[in-house]
């Protein structure tokens, strides 16, 4: 089933997303989820809100921070390393460990956001901005992607309710 | 012999499924691709594809790293 198929098709799956987080490492599964859902004939609705708003500014410039993860193992003296609060809490770890992560990314063929976002593009994943967000964190319709539907929580709650899977992330 | 060869070796989740998806569309219905991938994760992946879209999995093979599937379009 085409995209546009999946669009017109009043019988396509749908999907609903709600993206809360903007940092790198979260910026994936909604991405992935999306792209991949769409590719496999579902409609897809994503809906950005707070801190997961600055996924669709023009200008990406992810990080992500080993701050309170003990869970990120980055691949250091030979093995793979969790580091201490103390330590992650040094200015520059963080922009450290983002240029880390963004390397091995690209060692191990994962796709970056911007490629995975420019593939919901395409794929004619409807992107919706949260307005609220927006205000509150002064960004102009200018400083985000083209193309994006600006709305409020019943703008998303009128697609969600309709649609046959719902995430929040 | 398929119609048409996708290299989608070294790509990582879910760019497989993603190439696959855009090669399909250009494709005509009937014709078929074949997909090579390294990625381990794409031999589940791509049956999951074919059974939700309808897209035809012919083959699922793996030689020296590389998997390859031939996947016909029907939609």
């Amino acid at each position: 089933m085409s995209e546009t198929a999946a669009k017109t098709d009043p019988n396509a799956k749908t999907m609903t997303i709600i993206v809360t987080k903007g940092s790198l490492d979260w910026a994936y599964p909604p991405f992935i989820l999306g792209t991949t859902a769409a590719a496999m004939g579902v409609k897809v609705e994503m809906f950005f809100t707070f801190y997961g708003l600055a996924l669709l500014l023009k200008n990406l410039d992810l990080q992500v921070s080993p701050l309170g993860n003990p869970a990120m193992k980055m691949p250091m003296m030979g093995m793979h390393m969790g580091l201490p609060n103390l330590m992650a809490a040094i200015p520059g770890v963080e922009a450290a460990a983002t240029v880390m992560m963004k390397d091995l990314i690209k060692k191990k063929g994962v796709a970056s956001i911007e490629e995975l976002r420019e593939a919901a593009v395409e794929s004619e994943v409807n992107l919706i901005g949260c307005q609220m967000t927006m205000d509150l964190f002064e960004y102009k319709k200018d400083d985000l992607i083209p193309g994006i539907q600006v709305g409020g929580a019943a703008t998303y709650l009128e697609k969600a309710l309709k649609s046959d899977l719902n995430l929040f992330i | 012999m398929a119609d048409q060869t996708l290299d989608a070796k070294g790509l990582n989740c879910p760019l497989p499924i993603l190439r696959t998806k855009k090669a399909l569309k250009d494709l005509p219905t009937g014709k078929t691709l074949e997909v090579l991938a390294t990625d381990p994760g794409s031999v589940a992946d791509m049956q999951a594809f074919c059974r939700a879209t309808g897209n035809e999995l012919m083959e699922s093979g793996e030689a020296a790293g590389v998997y390859r599937f031939l996947v016909r379009r029907t939609g």
